[in-house]
């Protein structure tokens, strides 16, 4: 791999703006399709938010490994090589701790049908009728229903039970009670089949594979390359400006969000006027702060679970969680066996966040949050871990503004945009021949394992475009 | 192709899919789903499958004729006639 556009081709079948797992993902499948692909990345790294970066003292941290479900074991072997799937392992320990109940799951069918008997009462034929309801939905049915209309019908007044059910994907995917029920119940669903899974070896070894598969494919690598531009010629898609430099392609497809591949990437005077409006409405998901706290070289943390949810606030309510005044924590711990041959530990809090709240701010006050995030992150993990200020070595804070620089998301979104997004996403290429976009757009198509799936079936829509 | 041929092609697909499932005793007027472990990824995979291998599209509207083997045979039989 190389940082610059030296030596790239004039012209490829295909040029892939963007290295999350959906463009990496769609790029593997159309280079082993047959076609030329260039894939351009402006960070100097591949991975999008599926990434980890290292600091002084031997730490390294992972941004967004925490957790995703069995089928990642399928779409590796799929899509990608049987080798990344051998990879993937269970973590057992998802725990959840709040005013309103505190236990821990595996949260696979089994356990999660126990655990609303046992613990939450609920009658055995209300869960299966649930578990049956959002096993055997589908990303393209109707959808008429939001979650918290599905959970007044399954669970009325049962506002512990829906915090249970929409905590963990809250944080997964930024998923509210507003949102379509098939959007929480899809990714839901998922998890539940088997429970909850991580890769070993962590992100630097999964995209380090990715990126091997990618070369042996025939695959164009160029990270340090941002893309300024969508070239579209007579109504369709004839390239891309990056660094400066035009490079011609039959097809585009953008990993960039879906938003500012419309508005900033190709310019909406290429759009009809009503699929620009669409466009302008979609709704961005929120964004994250996160904690990353490294421990000390030779000091160890007894095991408390691999995922906790922590809460102090009464009741779940979605605004709260994105609010400044944190009430909510995810904490993913990271012990020696998710990378074999260390001897490290790292804990890495998450909240969801508002961009407005940090992206204004002066810079000393703007700083000063960022400490006033580390400490108040640290006063609250004392109680899962104690001492940890002794024993952390290491601590660092990432705020929308950070995932903005990062990603170039517009507010930083770390989950893409609202269910919406879906219809302009798909619809790019009856608009402009040859446009698409792939990237978390309505929930489903987020996470590592929605990220990648989607790379999948752009690719193959972006296929059947491109075959004579 | 005949129906017999159909049913073939159907559970080579699905095997290819889901290499962990047996499909030697699979009931053909159940829905795949019940009796398997397919996600509705897994699912798109035999309807992306069936455009590369043989040109055939099934429209989102059609999915649902996919939920059995027989519906599928019955679905895709017109279809793949001349095959």
């Amino acid at each position: 791999m190389t940082d610059s556009l030296e030596g790239t081709k004039p012209q490829y079948d295909v040029v892939v703006i963007g290295s999350g797992l959906g463009g990496l993902t769609a790029a593997n499948m159309l280079a082993k399709d047959g076609y030329s692909v260039l894939l351009l990345e402006h960070h100097h790294k591949l991975g999008g938010l599926a990434t980890w970066f290292k600091r002084k003292g031997g730490h390294i941290f992972d941004v967004s490994l925490h957790g995703f479900p069995y089928g990642m074991v399928k779409t590796c072997r799929k899509y990608w090589t049987r080798e990344m799937a051998d990879c993937i392992t269970q973590i057992k320990g998802i725990r959840f701790d709040n005013p309103q109940f505190s236990l821990t799951t595996t949260y696979d069918t089994n356990d999660f049908k126990r655990t609303m008997q046992d613990y939450f009462k609920v009658p055995a034929d209300t869960v299966d009728s649930f578990v049956t309801t959002i096993k055997n939905m589908n990303f393209y049915d109707e959808h008429t229903m939001t979650t918290r209309e599905m959970f007044d019908k399954f669970f009325p007044g049962r506002d512990d039970v829906v915090r249970f059910l929409l905590e963990p994907i809250a944080y997964a995917n930024g998923s509210t009670l507003d949102d379509e029920a098939i959007t929480y119940g899809i990714v839901f669903s998922n998890f539940l089949s088997r429970g909850v899974y991580i890769f070993r070896g962590g992100t630097d070894k999964i995209i380090g594979m990715m990126e091997a598969e990618l070369k042996k494919n025939g695959v164009d690598i160029r990270t340090g390359a941002r893309v300024e531009k969508i070239v579209v010629e007579g109504g369709k898609v004839a390239g891309v400006v990056a660094n400066g430099k035009t490079i011609k392609a039959r097809a585009v497809i953008s990993n960039a969000n879906v938003k500012a591949t419309v508005q900033r990437l190709v310019g909406e005077e290429h759009f009809s006027k009503e699929f620009a409006e669409e466009t302008r409405k979609v709704r961005l998901n929120n964004s994250s702060c996160q904690v990353y706290i490294g421990i000390r070289k030779g000091e160890t943390i007894d095991y408390v679970g691999d995922l906790l949810f922590t809460s102090v606030a009464d009741k779940l309510d979605a605004q709260m969680l994105r609010s400044r005044n944190i009430t909510s924590r995810t904490y993913s711990f990271y012990y020696p066996d998710i990378r074999p041959g260390s001897d490290r530990y790292a804990i890495v809090a998450s909240t969801n966040a508002n961009y407005e709240d940090w992206a204004y701010l002066p810079e000393d006050e703007y700083r000063a949050s960022k400490q006033d995030l580390i400490e108040s992150t640290l006063d609250a993990l004392e109680r899962y871990v104690p001492g940890i200020r002794n024993k952390a070595d290491y601590v660092e804070a990432a705020t929308p503004k950070t995932f903005e620089r990062y990603t170039l998301h517009p507010n930083g979104t770390s989950f893409g945009t609202k269910f919406e997004g879906l219809r302009v996403s798909m619809g790019l290429n009856e608009q402009v021949p040859g446009l698409f976009h792939t990237g978390s757009v309505g929930i489903i198509m987020s996470g590592w394992l929605g990220a990648a799936n989607y790379g999948v079936i752009v690719a193959n829509n972006a296929d059947k475009y491109l075959r004579p | 192709m005949t129906k017999e041929e159909i049913k073939t092609v159907i559970l080579d697909i699905i095997a290819e899919i889901a290499p962990d499932e047996d499909l030697s005793d699979i009931k053909s007027d159940v829905p795949f789903r019940d009796q398997l472990e397919l996600d509705s990824m897994d699912f798109l995979d035999i309807v992306m499958e069936l455009r590369k291998r043989y040109g055939i599209e099934v429209p989102e509207d059609d999915y649902q004729q996919l939920a059995t083997l027989d519906s599928s045979v019955a679905y895709l039989e017109p279809r793949m006639k001349d095959l």
